[in-house]
């Protein structure tokens, strides 16, 4: 919803000044991008002092930019990648930055990030913000497990500066790891310190098809045998655009510990494997990711290893069999499809029974608001989460929905 | 004392009187921690048995307005658990139970009473570990991990405490109950177990705690280099990390400290005319894999200069090199009356300029400085000798410490890389972050602790936080109401 008479998007124009970006939204809402986080601070220390609800956008590549605001906070404006600093394996970049770009950039320098959340061409910030981690979930951990710190633009302007460019560091309390996956509610992610790694000496994939059960049999045999892959992800028919499921196995390291791991593959259990090429390798996982951004809902299922076989079988029972991914050493499936809020909502309650949290990643806004992201979730938990939103946000200018209406 | 009598009641009536310590005497025993510049007597002591005493016990302090302190075994290094004669400290060394091992899931359950290594210990039957390896495992306990995300040598490759723990249940300020986070890991909401993980004690008590288990490495290698210079052996250690080889430690060790653990039952084989050295392992699955990259790593050291680089293989060689690193406080705290071993992180490529810096900053204060630390991390720990009679040496010593700090943020570093802010800390916080960054640190905590009752006047120096929005948004809705 836009200002009728014109006056917000004459006070933004004001503040970002002739560099600033400013569009408008397809829902005519206006869009500002301002290119540093003095900027955001400006329009969202003005949108809290007149009671403007504010929506926080990257490439909408992932969540739509649909919430119900006066304005849309960007972070289109801020693509730079600042400082690579290969020989300590940091970076920090701005949230705007494409996925993409900073892949080249490391890469330039012989480094690289090991997050491979799904979606296409998604920003930095949307990454951090959501927490969506790919595959190498299983070998690499989170994207928490990735961030050296940040800084955030609270939602009445204060710039926060969490954590700095060195590999440990428990100065103060870890707010780095509070806004990483909070879908943007406790402020605007405006940069981050990324922890990374060298280019990979070898990085060789495997993949078999079976049933389901067979497959999540020989999962859990590739980690009873004490390997770790980097990546153990099951695939759906759909998601694998296969007949049968596939597992797919990815090994990262050097050269060495590679092969030695791919015969220990081979000998715990007792799979057909097919090793892929290195241009077959790049294309299955891309893929994997891509499929995820297919249908306009998506959503995790957290749980112990041993629930994978429960926890799809939930989604299969309530939802349909649309694309799921499972990671089998991380204990998490991901489901993406179209499903009404009653259903998702009667899959989450069921879920919670026995201690599996759903977590809605992307969907409509009209969904995304009648469910939270995150629901209802425990007892003593629920109370903290609104005490930390109002501390964060004290004038409910960021319209997320965390909670929900349900 | 100062506490209420009637406090001091029904605390007893919780605990039992043989599970309250009251005298001068029995509280000295928790009026410091492992680093011997704080002393403070607490006002009682309790030592419940469970849980639920322990939501009892803060249920009748928050009443009265009681702070509290929470303990484990007291091998802090910051005066975390340290409390004023206001306040209750709350022992929680009996709530040591290892509830449940689930191998297949690759994870465990523990009271926060149960000392770290006793957890590897019961996992090693299943093949697995509790990674996070602070030098003081033997004694340390999980809680006192959690509070303060607690390091060690081996989390250059496997992490911190944080990257390990999966679900708290936690007492909060009020005698509440909270699960934080799943035991599959996925948070529910936001990642309060991140949050909580690190929070020295300011946002509540962890009761259970559910931690991610680590295969044991079948294979280990240990190598040990020395160099004649410690720029020299600060360059080897970018350069093995830079390489994409990634060692499951990497520690070093300077001249003084050499001689310090030569001199002791702790005797390793260190060269002792080596201005450095580095000890460095590497683990996997596969001999012939871990020996290739042992391999890789021995040609990146002699490339900087190393003069020797010696392989261990076998157990008792490994654990005589290891013996030296993780005893090396110990070594050094027979050569003087007292002992600060400091806590900071560089970016690992600043480690050569920074440590020559320390050594200037040793010479100006006339202060004995050793180090030995986690190089891969760029985690320094440069320790001071000193005796705290000598009132001229502790001031010159106070001196060196407060440069060192600064010499390491200059570097682009932080002022704690594991031993946490505590109170020998406070100080230096506002030099790494300001006002508004270090109000929202104090706003986050009353969003748990409203009243501030948790081990109060820690970690964030209360006088250098800038008014807060949340605060500030009330007033002026009033003012405008």
């Amino acid at each position: 919803m836009s200002s009728s008479d014109g006056s917000i998007e004459r006070r933004l124009r004001a503040l970002v000044g002739p560099d600033g970006q400013m569009t408008t939204d397809d829902d005519g809402t206006p869009n500002v991008a301002p290119s540093t986080a003095t900027g955001c601070a400006l329009v969202l220390r003005t949108a809290s002092a007149e009671g403007w609800r504010v929506r926080i956008v990257g490439n909408g590549s992932w969540i739509p930019p649909d919430a119900p605001a006066e304005l849309t906070l960007s972070s289109r404006g801020l693509g730079q990648v600042e400082d690579v600093h290969a020989a300590d394996l940091v970076a920090t970049v701005q949230s705007g930055v494409d996925q993409h770009a900073l892949r080249e950039a490391l890469a330039d320098r012989g480094t690289w990030w090991p997050v491979d959340a799904p979606g296409d061409r998604r920003s930095v910030g949307s990454l951090v913000a959501t927490a969506t981690a790919g595959p190498l979930r299983s070998g690499f951990g989170n994207i928490r497990d990735h961030l050296l710190g940040l800084t955030i633009v609270t939602a009445d302007g204060h710039i926060l500066n969490y954590g700095g460019r060195v590999a440990k560091n428990v100065a103060g309390f870890d707010l780095t790891k509070l806004a990483t996956g909070s879908f943007g509610a406790f402020g605007f992610i405006s940069s981050v310190h990324l922890r990374l790694r060298p280019i990979p000496r070898a990085d060789a994939t495997l993949t078999t098809n079976d049933r389901r059960d067979a497959l999540l049999g020989q999962g859990q045999a590739i980690l009873d045998a004490g390997i770790t892959p980097s990546a153990l992800e099951l695939l759906s028919p759909v998601a694998g655009s296969t007949d049968d499921w596939t597992l797919g196995v990815r090994l990262i390291g050097s050269d060495a510990t590679v092969e030695a791991e791919r015969a220990a593959v081979a000998a715990a259990c007792t799979a057909r494997w097919t090793s892929l090429s290195s241009r077959n390798a790049a294309d299955f996982w891309r893929d994997v990711q891509q499929r995820a951004t297919q249908h306009a809902t998506t959503i995790r299922v957290g749980c112990v290893i041993t629930g994978l076989r429960q926890a799809i079988n939930l989604v299969l029972h309530h939802l349909d069999d649309a694309t799921i991914t499972a990671s089998i050493g991380a204990g998490v499936v991901r489901w993406s499809g179209s499903a009404s809020a009653a259903r998702l909502q009667l899959l989450r309650r069921t879920a919670a029974q026995v201690e599996m949290p759903v977590t809605i990643e992307r969907a409509p806004w009209p969904l995304r608001n009648e469910l939270g992201h995150f629901g209802l979730c425990r007892e003593g938990v629920n109370r903290l989460m609104g005490s930390l939103r109002h501390t964060f946000d004290p004038q409910s200018t960021l319209t997320v929905a965390l909670a929900g209406r349900q | 004392m100062t506490l209420p009598k009637q406090v001091l009641q029904a605390l007893a009536g919780i605990v039992g009187s043989q599970s309250i310590r009251v005298s001068r005497t029995a509280l000295e025993t928790y009026a410091s921690d492992g680093l011997p510049t704080h002393h403070r007597r607490p006002g009682a002591v309790v030592l419940p048995d469970g849980r639920d005493q322990v939501v009892r016990i803060v249920e009748v302090l928050a009443h009265h307005g009681v702070p509290f302190v929470a303990r484990g075994a007291g091998t802090g290094l910051s005066g975390g658990a340290l409390a004023g004669p206001d306040a209750v400290v709350i022992v929680l060394t009996r709530l040591n139970r290892i509830i449940a091992i689930d191998p297949s899931n690759r994870h465990a359950t523990v009271e926060p009473g149960v000392v770290n290594v006793h957890l590897s210990e019961a996992a090693a039957p299943h093949g697995l570990h509790y990674a996070p390896d602070p030098s003081s495992q033997t004694v340390c306990t999980i809680g006192g991990n959690v509070a303060e995300n607690a390091g060690g040598p081996h989390c250059l490759k496997y992490g911190v405490t944080s990257n390990h723990i999966l679900e708290l249940e936690v007492v909060l300020p009020n005698g509440e109950v909270a699960t934080l986070g799943s035991r599959g890991g996925e948070p529910w909401g936001p990642d309060l177990v991140g949050l909580f993980v690190g929070s020295e004690g300011m946002f509540g008590i962890a009761t259970r705690i559910t931690v991610r288990l680590t295969p044991i490495p079948r294979q280990i290698q240990t190598l040990l280099a020395d160099f004649s210079s410690v720029r020299a052996a600060g360059e080897a250690v970018s350069s093995i990390i830079a390489s994409g080889l990634l060692p499951s430690a990497l520690e070093m060790l300077d001249r003084a400290c050499v001689a310090a653990v030569e001199a002791s039952i702790y005797a390793a084989g260190y060269p002792t005319d080596a201005e450095a050295v580095l000890l460095v392992d590497v683990d996997g699955r596969d001999a012939g894999a871990v020996q290739a990259e042992a391999h890789d790593v021995e040609t990146i050291l002699r490339e900087h200069g190393a003069r020797t680089v010696r392989m261990a293989t076998e157990e008792s060689q490994r654990a005589r090199l290891w013996q030296g690193r993780k005893k090396a406080f110990g070594a050094l705290g027979r050569i003087s009356p007292d002992l600060i071993v400091q806590d900071a992180v560089v970016p690992r490529s600043a480690l050569p300029d920074v440590l020559e810096r320390i050594a200037d900053i040793a010479a100006t204060y006339r202060v004995k400085v050793s180090n030995v630390f986690h190089a891969g991390d760029g985690n320094l720990h440069p320790n001071i000798n000193f005796d705290r009679r000598n009132r001229d040496e502790f001031r010159r010593v106070e001196a060196a410490s407060a440069a060192i700090m600064s010499a390491c943020i200059d570097a682009g570093g932080s002022i704690t890389g594991e031993h946490g802010v505590g109170i020998d800390k406070l100080r230096y916080m506002p030099l790494m972050f300001d006002g508004d960054t270090l109000a929202a640190m104090r706003a986050t905590r009353r969003a748990f602790d409203p009243e501030e009752l948790s081990n109060p006047g820690k970690v964030v120096p209360v006088h250098a936080c800038r008014e807060w929005s949340a605060a500030r948004s009330l007033r002026r809705a009033e003012v405008v109401a």
